[in-house]
């Protein structure tokens, strides 16, 4: 039956809807993700990115549809530590009283015990994770000293500790500066690579077009998915943010 | 001769007190639920629930009224009228448009006036005054057992579950990612907060039981940039007001609650102005420019 396909897919949302007490923020979405693909979902501000994400996490409770992951229920994917988000620097509290390294270990609360004690392999996941993105030399930095690439990379940090399969990134590269940006692309390839995938909201086209194999247009649902070379069309573009072209919204370098 | 003289005054000061059983008991028991208060706050006010935290201990008052009048535990009375108005508050913002807020406001002044009301109805030995306002002083001895087991339960509580209040209060949807019970952690937090305002409300009253969960706190906050040193500083900066408030009381004949909180709020005005890093006049700049 259709079991066998569900394992070919690491992210399968079919028909899914999110209310918020009775207002629609997404319906009948759909999504299928494989091993080292990379997603973008592009959407205006409302278009129902962020409930996306929420979805995807289980943050939200989808009111109908299906959500799986790696072919299994998404409780079954939040135990096995299979999905990371990485927030936008918005979405966090940036005064919060924690080091680099306390949010990059918070990447492996999953998989300790109750107490949350640290064994010898969170600590060596930790100081990877942080090398990776760079940040070695603040490792004990309060995140509110931080700039905005050193907070975003502390987060993707986090992500990497996590050892997640799948990757969700709300705006990734928003408000970060070209060192972030440049690490970020170079993750991304890695990530690639060692196939993880990868699902983010953009506010540029210019990023979707870079790096991203497939781009979900979405206002409220689906408007097209696919291939980026066939999807990301100046008229699926411009439908997408409700008949207004992206250079009016976002300024002539988009 | 003069130093002799202060030197004296000052031990008097601070020990003529101590020789009165009721302010031993009074200021052990105080700085207990201080610590708390305290230990709790840093949590509070990282999550943003102060005005939550002021809708739960005015609300616990019906349930304490209840509980003399039936002769139960007044702790039990108050944590089912607290955990009842956090159930409430939520149930009435999801079913209606009016905003959180006001939900809030509305719910606890309605509990409030509940329990005022009920005061006058039930003709006891409840001393209106000594709940709203406190009354650390008279503690009786089944009051002290209570207190001790509920801050003893609250302490567990939180230092078993640290590490996952602070990812709840700093990043819930990450700990709802990585499989974290969040639903758990929040009503595990609002035990806390009923729990810790009941123990509270016997040091500075209902009225003023809200300070003690969220100055302690935002003192520290101004303070530090790490999590258990704001905890640490929370909880020795409420004991000191405490201690100091009933001293104060003692010697110069003032409300016992009202010197505790004022206290408190000093030890933040002092933070909020001289506090090295976040104070209005910044220190470490003043001593890095020289």
């Amino acid at each position: 039956m259709k079991e066998s396909n569900y394992k070919d897919y690491r992210i399968e949302a079919e028909n899914i809807c999110v209310d918020y007490h009775g207002k629609v923020a997404l319906y009948d979405a759909n999504l299928r993700l494989k091993s080292g693909q990379i997603c973008g979902l592009v959407g205006m501000n409302g278009a129902g990115k962020t409930t996306f994400f929420n979805a995807l996490t289980g943050f939200v409770n989808i009111s109908k549809g299906k959500i799986r992951i790696n072919g299994e229920s998404l409780r079954i994917a939040q135990q096995d530590q299979a999905i990371a988000y990485v927030p936008q620097n918005e979405g966090i509290d940036s005064q919060f009283p924690v080091s680099v390294w306390d949010v990059v270990m918070m990447g492996r609360y999953g998989s300790m015990n109750i107490l949350r004690s640290q064994r010898e392999s969170d600590i060596q996941a930790v100081k990877d994770a942080i090398e990776r993105v760079d940040l070695i030399e603040l490792s004990s930095t309060p995140i509110g000293n931080l700039s905005g690439g050193q907070r975003k990379r502390t987060f993707l940090a986090r992500a990497i500790a996590q050892r997640a399969s799948i990757l969700l990134l709300d705006e990734p590269f928003a408000g970060v500066d070209i060192r972030t940006e440049k690490l970020i692309s170079e993750l991304f390839i890695q990530f690639k690579n060692e196939g993880k995938t990868i699902l983010l909201s953009t506010h540029d086209m210019i990023h979707v077009r870079e790096f991203c194999d497939l781009v979900l247009l979405i206002n409220k649902t689906v408007v097209a998915y696919g291939e980026t070379s066939e999807v990301f069309t100046p008229e699926n573009i411009t439908s997408t943010f409700g008949g207004m072209s992206p250079d009016v919204l976002f300024g002539p370098e988009s | 001769m003069d130093v002799c003289f202060l030197s004296t005054n000052i031990t008097s000061f601070i020990a003529d007190p101590l020789s009165h059983e009721f302010m031993r008991k009074a200021l052990l028991m105080s700085s207990l639920v201080a610590a708390v208060c305290g230990f709790l706050s840093s949590y509070l006010t990282l999550k943003g629930w102060a005005l939550m935290g002021d809708a739960v201990s005015h609300s616990v008052m019906p349930g304490v009224v209840v509980a003399y009048a039936l002769g139960l535990p007044f702790s039990l009375g108050a944590f089912i009228f607290g955990v009842g108005s956090v159930a409430l508050i939520g149930f009435v913002k999801q079913k209606s448009r009016v905003k959180e807020d006001t939900v809030i406001g509305l719910v606890f002044t309605g509990f409030f006036a509940l329990g005022i009301v009920l005061v006058s109805k039930i003709k006891s030995n409840i001393d209106l005054h000594s709940i709203l306002f406190g009354s650390p002083l008279g503690i009786s001895l089944s009051d002290v057992k209570q207190t001790v087991f509920i801050s003893l339960l609250v302490v567990i509580l939180l230092s078993i579950f640290r590490k996952d209040l602070i990812l709840y209060c700093f990043d819930p949807r990450h700990a709802k990612t990585v499989g974290i019970n969040v639903l758990f952690l929040h009503y595990l937090l609002l035990t806390c907060l009923s729990l810790a305002a009941v123990v509270g409300l016997q040091s500075v009253g209902i009225v003023l039981v809200v300070a003690m969960l969220i100055t302690p706190g935002a003192t520290a906050y101004l303070l530090t940039d790490k999590f258990d040193n704001m905890t640490i500083i929370s909880v020795i900066s409420a004991i000191i007001s405490s201690v100091l408030g009933i001293y104060f009381s003692f010697w110069f004949d003032l409300e016992t609650g009202g010197s505790i909180v004022l206290i408190q709020t000093f030890i933040f005005l002092f933070a909020f102005l001289f506090a090295p890093r976040y104070g209005i006049f910044k220190f470490k700049k003043l001593f890095s420019n020289y």
